[in-house]
């Protein structure tokens, strides 16, 4: 690991005032995924802003009716919430489907929104990676694929955003309340957060340099029945080859985003007209523009059939 | 042992002694693996590494209680929980596995919840309350996890089994405090309320991030089940 000076902040937008101040600083709080990553000197920030101490850790129901999750809540503290339980369930199992209970307890729900790809090609500083290196190559393309994504890729970057509480965000639209170094405050909508990887897969979110993710906010609930589907390698603490978050209505209308295929969690509002007709014809339309590799072809299908035991489901 | 022909070496000092004729033996190897070479063109340096100012070591203060008693450190900002223990702490019983948060043998308690200390700074834990395995119990005066894991067989090897017994410990407590997991059915009803073998199926599911390559999961359940049910 690359030395770092360190520093406590005490405000928001102090932080985001101290990160822009300094070059290559970066703001931690779980620092699950980026201390991993700095140990690998796939990170190297000279210096670290604690946001801990900010006091983001609360939620709190908004005046419409929805929720507003504090950056700084805990991935077990968002789960466990008696509300998101009974109202936004597809949340709560999503994140019960992510990490492992330590890392639950630590990672923040701004922080798994920024957490990086697990694509080994990204991990393995002996090889070209555009995100981690950009114009050095991807050495995904044509390699090892059959973790990375089907949908939404370029010829840069086949990589897949790994969290499973983005994914049920998506089906949720949220959106994302953030202070920038200048103090101005301003909300993303969750659909125009992550990017695609394009030729820029280094730059991954909306996010411009010193920006702070204060709290991300729930519209009021929609009903229906949520249902989060992961379907991975081992029953337990595993990156999702596909999964699917659904909110499916009485009628058989609803709201489908799914994991583990692209390179932010994808969703296709278009397609969702074809809900009531099933599976099959939605997939069609989420995965129109599919480019799988040779390994990963099979996601196709496992979207397809995740999705049918998913409606069955909700069915009931 | 820093007397000719005393024998008393510990365990843990002949372990460092090999690591660190290990380590000299693997450095030369290092700058070469780095510059390796697919077809004619070099590898690019490792990530944002070439442009980030060259640093040197930074020591910070920092204060927390460990099993009970005050701690004051001076350390390297890079120094994580798990080697603030270990290695300027001496407290050796939280176990340095993977180092990357994948296998738990480094789960430790702070203020009351589970977390990886390999995956932690040091300096954010400024006035934390951290409970190591040595502070469960000690020889003579087990923690009832730790009495349940001998008393089951809930290891071979033991080197996961610090990060085993802090984590089932705190564990149960989430299950106490109505932490919902992947495998409950009624996200909404208290899992306390469950029959023994979906109970056995939490404790599974919610022990996923630790790691027992012997494989004594079976006495593992066996022996957090045993806890439960005398503390229920």
């Amino acid at each position: 690991m690359r030395p770092f000076t360190y520093e406590r902040a005490d405000s928001p937008a102090a932080a985001a005032a101290a990160v822009q101040r300094r070059p290559g600083a970066k703001f931690i709080a779980g620092g699950t995924n980026l201390l991993d990553l700095m140990k690998l000197e796939i990170e190297t920030p000279a210096h670290l802003i604690d946001v801990n101490g900010l006091k983001l850790d609360t939620l709190e129901a908004t005046p419409d009716g929805g929720l507003r999750i504090g950056a700084l809540v805990r991935n077990t503290a968002l789960a466990a919430d008696p509300r998101v339980r009974r109202d936004y369930s597809v949340l709560s199992r999503a994140l019960l489907a992510g990490a492992s209970g330590q890392l639950r307890n630590k990672a923040t729900t701004a922080g798994n929104l920024l957490q990086r790809t697990r694509c080994p090609y990204f991990y393995d500083t002996n090889q070209p990676c555009n995100k981690r290196q950009p114009g050095s190559g991807c050495a995904a393309i044509g390699g090892y694929s059959r973790q990375l994504a089907v949908v939404g890729s370029s010829d840069a970057c086949i990589a897949t955003h790994p969290s499973d509480m983005a994914v049920a965000m998506r089906a949720l639209d949220a959106t994302v309340e953030t202070v920038r170094a200048d103090g101005t405050t301003r909300t993303i909508p969750i659909a125009e957060f992550h990017r695609l990887p394009g030729d820029t897969p280094h730059i991954e979110t909306a996010l411009v340099p010193g920006e702070l993710i204060t709290a991300v906010t729930l519209p009021k609930p929609v009903g229906g029945t949520h249902v989060y589907r992961k379907v991975r390698d081992r029953a337990s603490y595993a990156f999702a080859l596909v999964s699917v978050a659904a909110v499916v209505q009485r009628d058989g209308s609803g709201r489908v985003a799914v994991g583990g295929v692209a390179h932010r969690p994808w969703r296709v509002e278009a397609a969702e007209a074809e809900m009531p007709r099933g599976a099959k014809a939605v997939t069609a339309g989420l995965l129109a523009d599919a480019k799988p590799t040779h390994d990963n072809a099979f996601k196709l299908t496992l979207v397809e059939r995740t999705l049918a035991s998913v409606l069955a489901e909700a069915k009931g | 042992m820093h007397h000719s022909g005393d024998l008393d070496m510990t365990r843990r000092g002949l372990l460092l002694g090999t690591a660190a004729t290990a380590a000299l033996t693997a450095a030369p190897f290092r700058a070469p693996a780095r510059a390796a070479t697919v077809g004619e063109t070099a590898m690019p340096p490792p990530a944002t590494g070439a442009d980030a100012p060259s640093l040197s070591p930074v020591l910070s203060k920092v204060t927390f209680t460990v099993n009970g008693q005050r701690r004051d450190l001076e350390l390297d900002t890079r120094t994580t929980l798990l080697d603030a223990l270990r290695e300027h702490l001496h407290l050796t019983g939280t176990k340095k596995g993977c180092d990357h948060g994948q296998c738990g043998a480094c789960t430790v308690i702070v203020d009351g919840q589970r977390i990886n200390s390999c995956l932690s700074l040091a300096v954010m834990h400024e006035g934390g309350d951290v409970t190591t395995i040595e502070g469960l119990g000690l020889p003579g005066k087990l923690h009832p996890m730790q009495a349940a894991f001998v008393e089951h067989d809930g290891y071979q090897c033991g080197y996961c089994t610090p990060g085993q017994i802090c984590s089932a410990v705190a564990m149960l407590d989430e299950i106490k405090a109505g932490v919902p997991s992947h495998v409950t059915v009624d996200l909404n009803a208290a899992p306390q309320a469950t029959p023994p073998q979906t109970m056995a199926d939490e404790y599974r599911e919610r022990m996923s991030g630790n790691i027992c390559r012997c494989g004594a999961y079976s006495n593992i359940v066996d022996a957090i089940s045993d806890v439960a049910r005398r503390e229920a």
